[in-house]
């Protein structure tokens, strides 16, 4: 773990930039370049990061930076790679590609396994809001079951989302990456540490780490840490890694918060826990509690008691 | 006169040609994804790298938008980047094409040609480049292994020219070209190497020299970063023949952005792209020991367009019959038709036109087809009726 004092206190991201106010993509970037310790290249997918931090003839980034399209960042960086290795530089630069959650689970999820497979050296960080902010709160595949988006309204009928969450450190762990794993931007010393040991790894590394949207998710703006935090304090989010295939629990939680402590501030939530959705309340916590035991589990913890519900 | 060279004859396809043009031009990327019939190419490719034949990073993608998308990466980095594509590839490529004209990076790219799907073909014709003419890429149609070869060569100058830096694609007709075994004079590996040089880029990402690519412009800016891709194109044309000339040096062969077959006097001629051009030749010469002053207009450089080179020749014919091998849904023209219905406007040029559609998914293009276009042609000049301006050759009614 690293201490504040240790960070560099050059900020290679913004200010400038106009992300929101409370922005988790934001603070992730930010604290992305302070873990850097290389000279890096960085490649970003089409999205709000993208959008808000390179508005011509302006730019928030003071590193090599490229955007090209929505889908093709691993691709990119792949190419990159490949003249890097060329010039005899691949060891002297971290190339780091930014994609959001539609950009990685969804639309940029081929190019991502063919970069994986291929082995090119570069770390990718998935920045997860858990819907197509960009566009105004669509659903993507990372957006979790019973969620309000603008394309999975909470209906009379169909109260939010009704597919599950994917599992992206699964998919990438599947392709025997060396190194992978989940973070949350409130636990900031647990996120830095990580993008230093995916940026070591030789080939390449994937962190998905959780970045409240406050507009999407409808919660005050001074709350994205609370939240980021309640997301993992409920095993909501569980931050893990996986190091050669082998799954590793960051942080246990011994106590946990239970998990309307998450899911009432946020606006997306808030229609289940009318009594007409309480069993997709459950069947939400169903799938919360599954996935804290199939990853704890994975980690080689002691079985979980299952705590009470709490209807 | 050209001055002699002598040069090794090598028994290559096109495919062949192409993958030997771009080990030449040392390229320091190759992204790519196979499709037919462009596969002969990275398959070729394949083997120099293999074989240390050449210092070249082949990344094998899992498309060919990552082919592309993988390109524009390197070609960023400041690197000489190749690839190839064909048909559907080229189409899955359809919104990377933009950005690599967009962010003017100087890739070349061989298409073999190859028809669209629905009905699935394999077989040639221009669809797939005709469905992308507007995408801000130089495109250069080869009529053979031999042009493929040269283009491929002098696209990396043309492309790197930092009064162009655009992204070229090379054509060359799927089968017809891209499979079919010629003796191609190929020049030796140091002269490739001194015509070409390594690249220089403009710009680059660079750790050491921090830039901001592919930015979001908005109303304010975007206008004038396509205004800029436009005077590019603009400045293509002197660097295509300053290229050629060099290349003419050391190859004595002589490129331009078109080719013409006994015009200056001809009554009637023919325009195509690609290997048709070889066919029309042939039965042009053959016309014209019947007396029949007939001539052929091959576009090696379709964009740009070259309106002013086509009018010039085109102003003393009295009909030409445009050969599109590729439909424009819904239009008036086949695409190069529209072309010289545009050159006729801009000009002034009177020359009386017609448009032919042939030779879609493969079919043969028969001397007796282009015969019968150039007798409508001649026909066409005498002021006689020739039915449709836009018609099939070689369908069945």
């Amino acid at each position: 773990m690293v201490t504040l004092k240790e960070l560099p206190t050059q900020e290679l991201f913004g200010p400038g930039h106009r992300m929101c106010t409370g922005c988790g993509p934001a603070a992730t970037a930010r604290m992305t370049m302070k873990a850097l310790e290389k000279p890096a290249i960085l490649v970003n997918a089409t999205g709000c990061l993208e959008v808000a931090s390179t508005i011509y003839p302006d730019t928030a980034w003071k590193v090599p930076w490229v955007h090209t399209l929505f889908e093709n960042t691993a691709a990119v960086a792949s190419g990159i790679e490949a003249s890097l290795r060329k010039q005899g530089k691949a060891d002297t630069v971290d190339i780091v590609a930014f994609g959001g959650d539609g950009g990685t689970f969804d639309i940029g999820i081929q190019a991502l396994s063919g970069a994986l497979e291929r082995k090119h050296d570069f770390t990718y960080i998935c920045y997860d809001n858990e819907a197509y902010m960009n566009t105004g709160i669509q659903r993507s595949g990372a957006t979790p079951y019973g969620a309000a988006t603008t394309t999975t309204p909470a209906g009379s009928k169909i109260p939010g989302k009704m597919d599950p969450k994917k599992d992206l450190i699964g998919i990438c762990v599947a392709h025997g990456v060396e190194y992978a794993a989940t973070a949350s931007v409130a636990y900031w010393n647990d996120y830095i540490t990580k993008v230093r040991r995916a940026a070591a790894v030789k080939g390449p590394a994937v962190i998905h780490v959780l970045a409240p949207c406050p507009l999407g998710w409808r919660f005050e703006t001074s709350e994205t840490i609370k939240l980021a935090k309640l997301a993992v304090q409920t095993k909501y989010f569980p931050l893990y890694e996986v190091e050669h295939g082998k799954y590793k629990l960051s942080l246990k939680v011994p106590k946990p918060v239970p998990l309307e402590e998450f899911l009432k501030p946020q606006g997306r939530f808030r229609h289940l826990f009318a009594p007409e959705f309480a069993k997709d309340l459950e069947e939400l916590r169903k799938q919360v509690e599954s996935n804290w035991n199939r990853i704890t589990q994975l980690c080689g913890e002691p079985a979980a008691q299952t705590p009470p519900s709490s209807s | 006169m050209m001055k002699t060279v002598s040069q090794r004859i090598v028994g290559m396809n096109g495919d062949e040609a192409v993958a030997f043009a771009a080990k030449q031009a040392e390229v320091d990327v190759v992204a790519a994804y196979p499709i037919t019939p462009q596969t002969i190419i990275v398959e070729r490719f394949s083997d120099y790298v293999a074989n240390g034949e050449v210092d070249t990073q082949f990344v094998c993608v899992e498309s060919e938008h990552s082919a592309l998308s993988a390109c524009v990466g390197s070609s960023l980095i400041g690197s000489r980047v190749f690839t190839a594509t064909s048909s559907q590839g080229l189409a899955l490529m359809h919104e990377v094409l933009y950005l690599a004209s967009g962010l003017r990076t100087p890739i070349v790219m061989a298409v073999a040609n190859r028809a669209l799907s629905a009905p699935i073909n394999i077989h040639n014709d221009h669809s797939d480049m005709m469905g992308s003419r507007d995408c801000g890429w130089i495109q250069i149609y080869a009529e053979n292994a031999q042009e493929a070869y040269d283009w491929t060569l002098q696209a990396f100058r043309i492309a790197e020219d930092h009064k162009v830096s655009l992204p070229v694609t090379v054509n060359l007709d799927g089968f017809t070209i891209s499979h079919a075994m010629e003796g191609v004079a190929v020049l030796e590996d140091d002269q490739v190497s001194k015509f070409l040089g390594t690249r220089n880029p403009m710009y680059k990402l660079d750790a050491a020299n921090p830039m901001t690519f592919g930015a979001l412009a908005l109303p304010d800016y975007y206008s004038e970063f396509k205004r800029q891709q436009v005077e590019a194109m603009n400045n293509t044309p002197p660097v295509v023949t300053a290229v050629a000339d060099e290349f003419r040096k050391i190859s004595a062969r002589q490129y331009s952005a078109v080719s013409t077959f006994s015009v200056d006097d001809a009554e009637a001629a023919v325009i195509c792209l690609g290997s048709i051009a070889g066919t029309a030749r042939a039965v042009a010469t053959r016309l014209r020991q019947q007396g029949k002053r007939v001539g052929v207009i091959k576009i090696w450089q379709y964009r740009p367009f070259p309106t002013s080179e086509v009018a010039e020749l085109l102003s003393n014919v009295k009909s030409v019959g445009v050969i599109d091998r590729a439909v424009s849904f819904g239009a008036p023209y086949g695409a190069l038709c529209s072309d010289i219905a545009s050159t006729k406007v801009l000009t002034g040029i009177e020359t009386k036109m017609f448009n032919v559609i042939c030779g879609l998914g493969g079919r043969d293009v028969k001397p007796t087809d282009i015969e019968g276009v150039f007798e409508r042609a001649l026909r066409h000049a005498r002021g006689e009726p020739i039915g449709d301006t836009v018609s099939f050759v070689g369908v069945r009614t």
